[in-house]
């Protein structure tokens, strides 16, 4: 009898074991298929990334040849001589192509420094002129607040590549302080048209909306007026939103293409998404300067987003919460 | 309560209130109103002339003219050539008949004397002549539109998947969110120019990774019938990883017990996502399909770098945007790229509207 049930125990802790076996061995499957897709992927997003970025380092003349074999992934006979080349006008230059690289054939540090600032000013005017029109529309006593509100949220639906011609022809007559007309070819009609946001605004409203109430009563009843509650009270509490609209203007406007495409000439006042329109078109084209180039503009935000990473996610996903 | 009874006996603090209300909205609702509204308003206006960016002669009210220019569009019904001694349809070699040049029938009408040909079709055993005026403004459209029922739904459900990927509860998953999110931080015009580099049919690196697996080569930008293909992928590869992290934070928003109810129920993987996760994410997917599709319409950058502003080849990439910004800009006929642009804003209103009726409609 006791034999009998030992052997059927034995089988079941066998099977049982089997199960096991089989279950684990399921979740290895599975698992090396799903790291497997993942990984290919990865492959997928980063590829164009470090084709760009290794080839930058490359001399001219292997940069095409090498991307018919696995060399297209691996610096070889690295050279910086892209990037720069300053002696290579002189006759016992190392460098190969004879143009220089990128810093002697562009003016790299005033391109950065044009889109650094029109960016940087869009954001930071942008986070102060719509925050403020969020306060008043959602904590203050404004006439005709309902349909200002509707006229902000019908605004977020209009595209600006519809109004870009109208309003190149339009800024094309407008003064400026110094009393010059026109605003073509400069810094200004580059930051002003794109400072006030409908979409901001609506995101600084949602936010401001949901601040308990309480707050501001208790500044008022210490006296506060409404201006000191916004800057006292309502800034340092919404700072997730403040970062929020921050990331999205800044990558709205960083890759910007048609408006200063339209606004500006040469190199003086036009970003990087332009200037490498216009290096990319100049003959005869050397392919390892113009990826030097586009690694030169893609590297510093990549790094930053690596850093900030959390905050680019979150503001991403604030931005679909109003569907 | 005591706050507001002891405000309304006060009129004058209101009034501050109101005043203080009016300033801070003050900045934003001028340059809104500036740069936003007064041009658009002004492309409707200019859209009736025949405004130039810079000209010496005055500006000229034309009506519609702008609009009959853009969307005349003609089907011309083709007869097939006689044989002149027999009056009988003549057919060349292989058989099939033949008809009068092109070039001959627009002529014939002064009308039509500057159109160009769309296509031919048979239709009920006659052959027509499709052929506009501006036959690039069509090609367009069409484009657009091919471009946009491309992209939108593989955009969509390929930023569905990759946001499923990384929910996973394992490791590393943020690292993965990362890498698929990182071209989103990418600047498209410069991205463009990558593309065209690994796109070159000589000696790209998509045709050498492509012949790995037996295919190819393919002459990319250079051939009308992958051109747009082509700027479809990079378009995705750029944009998807935006959708990515909209569908995750949908999917977080799905509260676990539903799974855990539908698996009681005895539901596997794949009846949970069909009647928990779709279902869920019915809003998300709304605003992701109506953002993607205007994302769509807007297609401009990726055109215009990798084809040099040309839509080419032969128009087989040219997008609405493009074609209005040639206008507009490089050939400076703003009253006529104004007529595109209201065109352009009716489209994207309308496709909206549709939208959102179609889609929160469906589940009802």
């Amino acid at each position: 009898m006791s034999s009998i049930s030992q052997t059927v125990g034995a089988e079941e802790r066998h099977a049982a074991l089997l199960r096991k076996r089989l279950h684990r061995l399921r979740r290895a499957i599975f698992l090396t298929l799903n790291y497997g897709f993942m990984l290919f992927l990865v492959g997928f997003f980063i590829f164009p990334v470090v084709i760009m970025i290794v080839s930058s380092f490359k001399p001219e003349r292997l940069v095409a040849s090498d991307m018919r074999t696995i060399y297209a992934f691996i610096p070889r006979e690295a050279t910086l001589e892209n990037y720069s080349c300053p002696d290579y006008q002189s006759p016992d230059t190392k460098c190969v192509d004879g143009a220089g690289g990128v810093f002697e054939r562009l003016p790299m540090p005033r391109l950065f420094f044009n889109s650094v600032f029109v960016t940087s000013s869009i954001v930071l005017l942008g986070l102060f002129v719509n925050s403020m029109a969020a306060y008043a529309l959602a904590r203050l006593r404004l006439p005709y607040r309902n349909v200002i509100l509707t006229v902000v949220i019908l605004l977020i639906i209009v595209p600006f590549e519809a109004v870009a011609v109208p309003l190149l022809l339009l800024v094309n007559g407008l003064p400026w302080i110094d009393g010059t007309m026109g605003w073509l070819n400069s810094y200004h009609v580059q930051i002003f048209p794109f400072a006030a946001d409908a979409f901001s605004i609506f995101l600084f409203y949602q936010f401001f909306l949901n601040i308990p109430r309480d707050f501001d009563e208790a500044a008022r009843v210490d006296g506060a007026g409404g201006f000191l509650i916004y800057r006292r009270i309502i800034v340092p509490l919404s700072r997730p939103v403040f970062a929020t609209v921050a990331i999205l203007q800044f990558l709205a406007h960083w890759g910007s293409f048609l408006w200063p495409l339209m606004t500006t000439r040469g190199f003086d006042f036009t970003t990087l998404p332009v200037a490498m329109n216009v290096f990319f078109g100049q003959a005869p084209r050397q392919w390892g300067d113009v990826m030097a180039f586009a690694t030169l503009a893609t590297v510093p935000v990549l790094i930053i987003f690596l850093l900030f990473q959390r905050w680019f996610v979150q503001s991403v996903s604030a931005s679909g919460v109003k569907g | 309560m005591t706050a507001t009874t002891s405000a309304r006996r006060k009129p004058s603090l209101y009034a501050g209130e109101r005043r203080l209300a009016l300033l801070m909205l003050a900045p934003s609702a001028i340059l809104l109103l500036v740069f936003l509204l007064v041009p658009f308003f002004m492309a409707f206006g200019l859209s009736l002339t025949n405004q130039r960016l810079i000209s010496p002669n005055p500006t000229e009210i034309i009506g519609l003219a702008n609009y009959r220019e853009l969307l005349d569009l003609r089907f011309i019904p083709l007869e097939p050539r006689l044989d002149p001694e027999t009056q009988q349809p003549l057919r060349d070699a292989q058989g099939d008949l033949v008809y009068p040049a092109v070039r001959e029938v627009l002529r014939a009408n002064p009308e039509t004397r500057f159109f160009r040909e769309l296509t031919q079709l048979e239709l009920f055993g006659t052959r027509y002549l499709v052929a506009a005026s501006d036959a690039t403004f069509w090609r367009a459209l069409f484009n657009t539109f091919t471009f946009a029922l491309i992209v939108v739904p593989l955009q969509t459900s390929f930023a569905l998947v990759l946001a499923m990927l990384v929910n996973q509860k394992l490791p590393w998953m943020n690292f993965f969110r990362t890498v698929y999110f990182s071209p989103v931080v990418t600047t498209m015009a410069i991205v463009s120019v990558l593309w065209f580099f690994m796109y070159n049919p000589d000696f790209g690196l998509i045709n050498s990774l492509l012949s790995l697996v037996g295919l190819g080569p393919y002459r990319w930008l250079e051939d009308p019938r992958s051109a747009l293909f082509a700027i479809i992928i990079l378009s995705i590869w750029q944009g998807v990883g935006f959708q990515m992290v909209i569908f995750l934070a949908g999917l977080q928003e799905i509260p676990q017990e539903l799974y855990e109810a539908a698996q009681i129920d005895g539901a596997g993987r794949w009846r949970q996502f069909l009647n928990v996760t779709l279902p869920s994410l019915r809003n998300t997917t709304i605003f992701v399909v109506i953002s993607t599709t205007i994302l769509a319409f807007k297609l401009f950058v990726q055109v215009d770098v990798m084809t040099f502003g040309t839509g080419g080849p032969f128009d087989s990439t040219v997008t609405t945007i493009l074609h209005l910004v040639n206008q507009g800009y490089r050939q400076q006929r703003v009253g006529y790229a104004s007529a595109i642009s209201v065109i352009f804003v009716v489209i994207v209103l309308a496709i909206s509207i549709f939208q959102r009726r179609v889609l929160t409609n469906q589940e009802n």
